[in-house]
């Protein structure tokens, strides 16, 4: 029963948190938000057996990712959203395109809220998974014999998005 | 025992409020925060199938995908802070130079 709470709990602490940094108009406060978000969520990876997921979500999203964004926000010092004078208005009532594009998420809300309904085994309780799913012995067992040339594959992913961001991020003009 | 249902009840929920945002704000930082929040949403997903089949292969997915996520921040923030230097704004409205 109390397990149910905290699921509750924390999933609505994730919901709500993810709704209020896309209604905040600073984005200083919506980076804040979001890792209150991210906090819920490493709660629920607890709650699923995946403790190093939860730890890594903490430390990667929360800690680094998280801090880059609030880092830029910081830096480029444009706190307000400036915003056209129909922004302020409803979505729905937007002149042209945006009116289809709010019509489109409604349409894909509906379209999950289905395919989560119509699945079977769904009210089948989420497996017990037990040690075999939380050990760390047999994730980084599996992550480095079956997973190895994909692990090796990301280890260029970040070299490359590192050089791609210096490159971005250097003023034109410092050759040097 | 928590249903499986609930955690992709959760995650649907959550991967439609970050394209929500995606769709609807107007700020290339938000827009990038709503896209972790979609990642994110998926990477519930694999966790609680994951824990479903018994194994940690979803869980090893998850990684990979905290690795893209980062790589994606630092690319796109790099983009961001470089856009913002052309013309000082960050509404995307503002950068049509590829629009015909």
């Amino acid at each position: 029963m109390s397990e149910a709470l905290v699921f509750y709990f924390l999933a609505g602490l994730a919901i709500m948190a993810s709704a209020l940094v896309i209604g905040q108009r600073n984005p200083m406060y919506s980076v804040l938000l979001l890792i209150a978000s991210f906090g819920a969520l490493a709660g629920l990876y607890i709650q699923l057996d995946a403790p190093f997921v939860a730890v890594a979500q903490i430390i990667i999203y929360a800690g680094a990712i998280m801090v880059l964004f609030l880092f830029v926000v910081m830096l480029l010092n444009a706190p307000q959203e400036d915003a056209a004078g129909w922004d302020r208005s409803h979505p729905l009532r937007r002149p042209g395109m945006s009116r289809i594009g709010a019509l489109l998420a409604l349409l894909l809300v509906v379209q999950l809220a289905w395919a989560v309904l119509s699945m079977s085994g769904v009210e089948a309780p989420a497996g017990t998974g037990g040690d075999a799913v939380s050990s760390v012995r047999a994730l980084g067992r599996t992550l480095f014999t079956d997973y190895v040339f994909a692990f090796e594959a990301t280890s260029i992913l970040i070299l490359v998005a590192m050089i791609g961001a210096v490159m971005l991020a250097r003023r034109e003009g410092d050759e040097a | 025992m928590i249903p499986l249902g609930h955690y992709l009840i959760v995650s649907a929920v959550l991967f439609a409020i970050g394209s929500a945002g995606v769709f609807l704000r107007r700020n290339l930082i938000t827009i990038l925060l709503s896209v972790e929040i979609m990642l994110n949403a998926v990477n519930l997903t694999f966790v609680a199938f994951g824990r479903q089949h018994g194994t940690v292969d979803g869980q090893i997915v998850v990684f990979f995908v905290m690795t893209v996520a980062a790589a994606e921040a630092a690319v796109g923030l790099a983009i961001v802070i470089a856009l913002y230097r052309h013309r000082e704004s960050l509404n995307p409205d503002a950068f049509t130079a590829l629009r015909w």
